[in-house]
Formats: C-alpha cells, sequence, structure tokens
C-alpha cells in the first residue's frame, strides 16, 4: 500500500518564548510513522504529548525541527511558503476543535473559501458547496450563518470546508471535543463516509469512541509514539521515538 | 472572495467601523477644507479680477487699487496714450467716492463708483437700464433696501457734507435707472455707479479730471506683461498692476493661510492613518485564530494581506467619501462667516470647490489607507500558523 504521508525522525522542539535563553520544550521526539492512502489513523494520548503538533507537521502547517515529512514521496522541507500553502489547499482537508468558521459568511460561502483560493468559478463553487452541505446533512443550512448553527451543525460545516478541494488526507484535531456525546457520534459517522469514499483520515483525539472508529490507533506521551494498535499499512511499521 | 471578506469583517462590529469611519471622515473633512483654503482664495480672487476681462490695473503710484483715497490726475489724455499702445483693446476710467443720500428722517452714506457704464467692469447689470446719462444712476440692492426706494425713484446724492452747518455739497438729483450687483463691494455694502463726469462734477475732481483708478483690458494674454511693462515706463504717475502681479501679492499676504492650511491637512492625515492602523490592528488581534486557519486552509499570505489592506481601503475611503460631504458642508458654512471679513469683496471665496482639491483629497486618503492597513496585514499574513492556532486553543 502507497504511503500518503510518511514522516521520519520528526522532530520538533519551541523555546518558551522567543529569547534564546529560554526552556526548549521538545514537542515532538523522533516520530516515524507512515500513513496509507485511504487509511484512517487516530493519534491519542494525554494533553501537551506532541499529539496537534505532530498533526501540524504532518499537515504542512508547521515545519520540523529535524527529520523529514514526505507527501506521496515528496519532501515538503523542499516547498517554499507560497507552495506549502498551495500544498494544503488542493492536497488537505483541516479540521479544528473550535471550528473556526468565518463568523460573517453563510455556511455555504464558508465552504466555498478554500475554492475561490483555488480559482474555481463561482457558479462550479457554489453548486459544489451545495453538494458538500448536502452530504454533511446540512442542505437546508447553507445561508445561515455560523451563530445561527448548533456547534454539531459548525462542525459539519467545517468538515464540508475540508473536502471542499477534493483533499487525499483530512487531517482533524479533537474534531468532536465541544461536542456532546451524541453530536460526537453524529461526526464519527462523517468520518467514516469519508474515510469511507478515499480520503485517508488522520484524527487527533482524547475521544475514546472516536479512537476506536479508527482503523489503526497511535499512542503517543511525551512527543513520542509510545504504542499502535490495529491494522498496519503493508509496507509502514510505526516505530517508537527516541 | 477577499472583498466580501473584508466587508464582510468590517460589518461584523457595526459600531466600531461606523465611530472610526466618522473619525476618518472629519479628519478627510479637514484635510478637503485645508486643501480648498490653500488655493481657494487664491483662485476665487483671480477669477474676480478677470471677471469683466480686464488684465491690468493702474493705480495711483505707490498705492493699490482703492487701498487710498489718492487719484491720478488728467484722466483723459492718460486714456489717449493708453489707447495708442498695441495690444490695448479697452480702456475704463473708475473714480471712488463716498456719497451722502438725505432722506426725510436720515442720512444715508454709501460708496459710488463714477464709469463710463459702455466699457465699465465694476458691476453687472441685474435689472432695469445702465446710468450712461448724466442724471442718472444705477443701485445694489442694499443701496434700494437702505433708501427704501426703487427703479425710476429720484434722490438727492451729495459727495460732501459739513455735519456742523450740516450742510451738503456736491449735491445733485439722480434717478435710479437700474439695480446692478457689484463686484468688488464687501458684504451688505451699498453702493451706486453715477457716469464718471457726474461724480467728477460732484467732487471737485472734474477740473484736474481726476480718477481713483484705470482698468485695461488686452486683446491677446500673451500681450498683457508688455503692456503693462510699456505703461508703467511711460505714465510716471501710475503704477500698472497685472492680474498675475496682484496675485502674486495676494500669495504673499496669503502666505500664513497656506501655512496653517498645510499644518492641519498634515494632522488631518495624521490622524487618518492613525485611526485605520489601530482599527485594523485590533481587528486583526481580535481575528488571530481565523486567520491562522485561514492559513492553514490554504489561503495565500498575498490573499490575507490584500484582505486585511481592503479593510483599510474600504475604512478610508468610505470615510473620504463622507467626509468630502461634510467639508463641502463647513466648508460653505466657513465662507459664509468669512464672507464677513472686514475689506474683503463679498465675491471671494475662502474655501473654494475645486475638482482637483477633492480628487487630490480623496487620493491622499485611500493612500494613507492603504499605508495605514499595511504593517497590520504584514503582520496577518507573517502569523506563525501553528503557533497561533496552539496559542488559540490554549486561549
Amino acid at each position: 500500500m502507497t504511503a500518503v504521508v510518511m514522516a521520519r525522525g520528526l522532530r520538533r522542539d519551541f523555546r518558551l518564548d522567543d529569547r534564546p535563553s529560554t526552556e526548549v520544550v521538545h514537542a515532538v521526539r523522533g516520530v516515524t510513522l507512515d500513513v496509507a492512502e485511504g487509511e484512517w489513523v487516530a493519534i491519542a494520548g494525554p494533553s501537551g504529548c506532541g499529539k496537534s503538533t505532530l498533526l501540524n507537521l504532518l499537515g504542512g502547517i508547521d515545519r520540523p525541527t529535524s527529520g523529514v515529512v514526505a507527501f506521496r514521496g515528496r519532501d515538503l522541507s523542499t516547498l517554499d511558503d507560497g507552495e506549502l500553502t498551495r500544498f494544503r489547499l488542493t492536497n488537505v482537508g483541516f479540521v479544528f476543535q473550535r471550528f473556526y468558521l468565518m463568523p460573517m459568511l453563510t455556511a455555504r460561502e464558508n465552504v466555498e473559501l478554500p475554492m475561490a483560493e483555488a480559482g474555481l468559478p463561482r457558479d462550479q463553487r457554489a453548486q459544489r458547496a451545495s453538494e458538500l452541505l448536502r452530504y454533511v446533512g446540512l442542505g437546508a443550512r447553507e445561508r445561515h450563518r455560523p451563530s445561527q448553527l448548533s456547534g454539531g451543525e459548525q462542525q459539519r460545516v467545517a468538515i464540508a470546508r475540508a473536502l471542499a478541494n477534493r483533499p487525499v488526507l483530512v487531517l482533524a484535531d479533537e474534531p468532536t471535543g465541544e461536542l456532546d456525546a451524541r453530536t460526537g457520534e453524529e461526526i464519527i459517522s462523517l468520518f467514516r463516509m469519508i474515510n469511507g469514499d478515499g480520503a485517508a483520515v488522520i484524527v487527533v483525539t482524547h475521544d475514546d469512541a472516536l479512537a476506536a472508529a479508527a482503523r489503526r490507533v497511535i499512542h503517543m506521551r511525551d512527543g513520542a509514539v509510545v504504542a499502535s494498535a490495529g491494522s498496519l499499512p503493508d509496507d509502514g511499521v510505526v516505530r517508537a521515538g527516541a | 472572495m477577499r472583498w466580501t471578506l473584508a466587508v464582510a469583517s468590517l460589518a461584523r462590529h457595526r459600531t466600531r467601523t461606523a465611530l472610526a469611519v466618522a473619525g476618518v471622515a472629519i479628519a478627510a473633512a479637514l484635510l478637503l477644507d485645508m486643501t480648498m483654503l490653500s488655493s481657494g482664495m487664491r483662485e476665487s480672487f483671480r477669477a474676480l479680477l478677470l471677471r469683466r476681462g480686464f488684465q491690468i490695473r493702474l493705480a495711483p503710484r505707490g498705492t493699490l487699487p482703492f487701498d487710498t483715497e489718492a487719484t491720478i490726475p488728467g484722466a483723459a489724455d492718460i486714456m489717449g496714450r493708453l489707447r495708442t499702445i498695441t495690444g490695448v483693446s479697452v480702456v475704463s476710467p473708475v473714480l471712488g467716492a463716498a456719497i451722502h443720500i438725505p432722506l426725510a428722517d436720515r442720512t444715508i452714506t454709501s460708496f459710488a463708483v463714477g464709469n463710463d457704464a459702455r466699457v465699465q467692469g465694476d458691476y453687472e447689470l441685474v435689472t432695469g437700464r445702465d446710468a450712461d446719462s448724466a442724471g442718472d444712476m444705477v443701485a445694489n440692492a442694499e443701496f434700494l433696501r437702505a433708501t427704501q426706494r426703487g427703479l425710476g425713484d429720484t434722490l438727492r446724492v451729495a459727495t460732501g457734507y459739513d455735519p456742523q452747518l450740516r450742510a451738503f455739497s456736491g449735491e445733485r438729483r439722480l434717478v435710479i435707472r437700474g439695480e446692478a450687483r457689484f463686484f468688488y463691494l464687501s458684504a451688505g455694502q451699498s453702493a451706486v455707479a453715477i457716469p464718471l463726469a457726474t461724480l467728477q462734477a460732484m467732487t471737485g475732481a472734474a477740473p484736474q479730471d481726476r480718477v481713483s483708478l484705470f482698468m485695461v483690458k488686452v486683446g491677446n494674454d500673451s500681450l498683457v506683461e508688455p503692456v503693462r511693462r510699456s505703461i508703467q515706463r511711460s505714465e510716471s504717475l501710475v503704477d500698472a498692476i497685472s492680474t498675475a502681479d496682484a496675485l502674486s501679492r495676494v500669495d504673499a499676504r496669503l502666505r500664513y493661510f497656506r501655512q496653517l492650511g498645510a499644518i492641519l491637512a498634515t494632522v488631518s492625515l495624521a490622524i487618518g492613518f492613525a485611526l485605520v492602523t489601530t482599527l485594523v490592528s485590533v481587528s486583526v488581534n481580535e481575528r488571530i485564530g481565523e486567520i491562522a486557519v485561514m492559513r492553514a486552509i490554504g489561503v495565500s499570505r498575498q490573499h490575507v494581506i490584500q484582505q486585511i489592506v481592503v479593510e483599510g481601503a474600504v475604512i478610508g475611503l468610505s470615510g473620504a467619501v463622507l467626509g468630502l460631504a461634510l467639508g463641502q458642508v463647513t466648508a460653505r458654512w466657513l465662507n459664509s462667516i468669512l464672507a464677513h471679513f472686514p475689506g474683503l469683496p463679498a465675491a471671494i471665496d475662502f474655501f473654494l470647490f475645486q475638482g482637483r482639491a477633492v480628487w487630490t483629497a480623496l487620493a491622499l486618503f485611500l493612500v494613507i489607507s492603504i499605508v495605514a492597513g499595511l504593517y497590520p496585514a504584514w503582520r496577518a499574513g507573517s502569523l506563525p500558523i501553528a503557533r497561533a492556532l496552539r496559542e488559540e486553543a490554549v486561549g
């Protein structure tokens, strides 16, 4: 099975502030993993263990201190800021815990945003936004603003936005973190559907139900992968970091 | 989409945006007024001087027209010589004098110009006919109101009055033939125009054929300066002042106005800049998470910067457009106050509406607003995405 995203020896260090004298936090310590096309991986672990940082590195919104992230074999470190932005726009869908919809735009306009950025004509993006909102069960709410939607509905809109440019990889950071259990179940179903339609999904979660829905669960502690459970890609091995 | 996002972002905090736009509008109004003030009075004065096409004025040597009571003797001889100069097409002699109108219960004091109705450049006839016979006069509305007389009425008009003897001198009975609007009078000043010979006879200026001023029209504008120099060389009793000379003298006198205008215009631009920068910076700071997410989902740095710059430009442009209207209103109000400025013709506008001034003010504010939005826009575009998201999540 081909890896859609591959990480080798990933490290990410932060200083607590920008002064060189301050303490360095090793958020991610030598993680190596492969995620196959169409796979669903959950990354679990206690707060502050580096899950979100790893997700950001895999999605190209942060750069590693050392190590390599490759997307379909292409090393992301070779991309400049503009290329990396374009890469995220066209290949990766992001879903965040706090939804982060543009509050002044309607649900449909929020979904249209990445398509507009990708240069899709207005009529085509309006049509696809409507289709995506129907896909996530919000066909009747496309003219509503985020403030007129429940938390679960907002997250559905955020998922539709993530799918706008037909990404092969969907990254979700605690997507059920702000939702009640029943709404969380609906979102899990949605991820199951997205994964079933062929996109690889990586979710960072504390939610056992969401982690259980994944085909593979990676456990992290102190910035390193400490365990992995579930089916592994044919040619991929998860290795614990140093 | 960037315009939609920019306008929608501004619409999120309507009151705050409205207040910022109002602040920019006030600053823009001030800028417009100062721009109008810096050139308005000069342009208005120029238009006034050239209203009837006279480009040169001859005043008694060492004076400005009607600056003193000095007069020029030998008017007919001078006119004869002036008419021989190549390029001179019209010469209009003018004598100014105070006049007294004894009425049944009071005496009105007014101002009279003596001139030749056929070539005069002091007034325009509103109604009736011109004062082209020895016993005629035309008067302005203020004069008619003060005397409570109308066209066709006859008035006793004197040029001298001895308060101890209570006796008038230089008295004539003149018929009001027409109503006129005078160009060079202060607001509310009453005046009449009388044939030059009549006024000379009334004032005692006739024997020496005295006048206060000549106005000279030159057929071709390119000949104005050569004609002026020629007059200056040949006429020792007069100063020949062209419109350009008069304007340069006005310029010198208005230097302080222009300096004040430049300072206030700079202050207004600085205020506009500070308002836009502050509002856009606050707006960006409030939306760090949103901006980080926009960048994360693939919105380019340039597009984020453009959106924020557009926000600043929209505030600046809206404020500038409102400010132009506000500036017009305040300019008219200030003009109405300054129209009563002592010694200045009421026709002079301190704040003259000029298309160039409006476009200059608009363009300056637009540029300032764009520049003001650049720093917060650059900050938004340079946001470290992962760190901003992490801090938002923690916050």
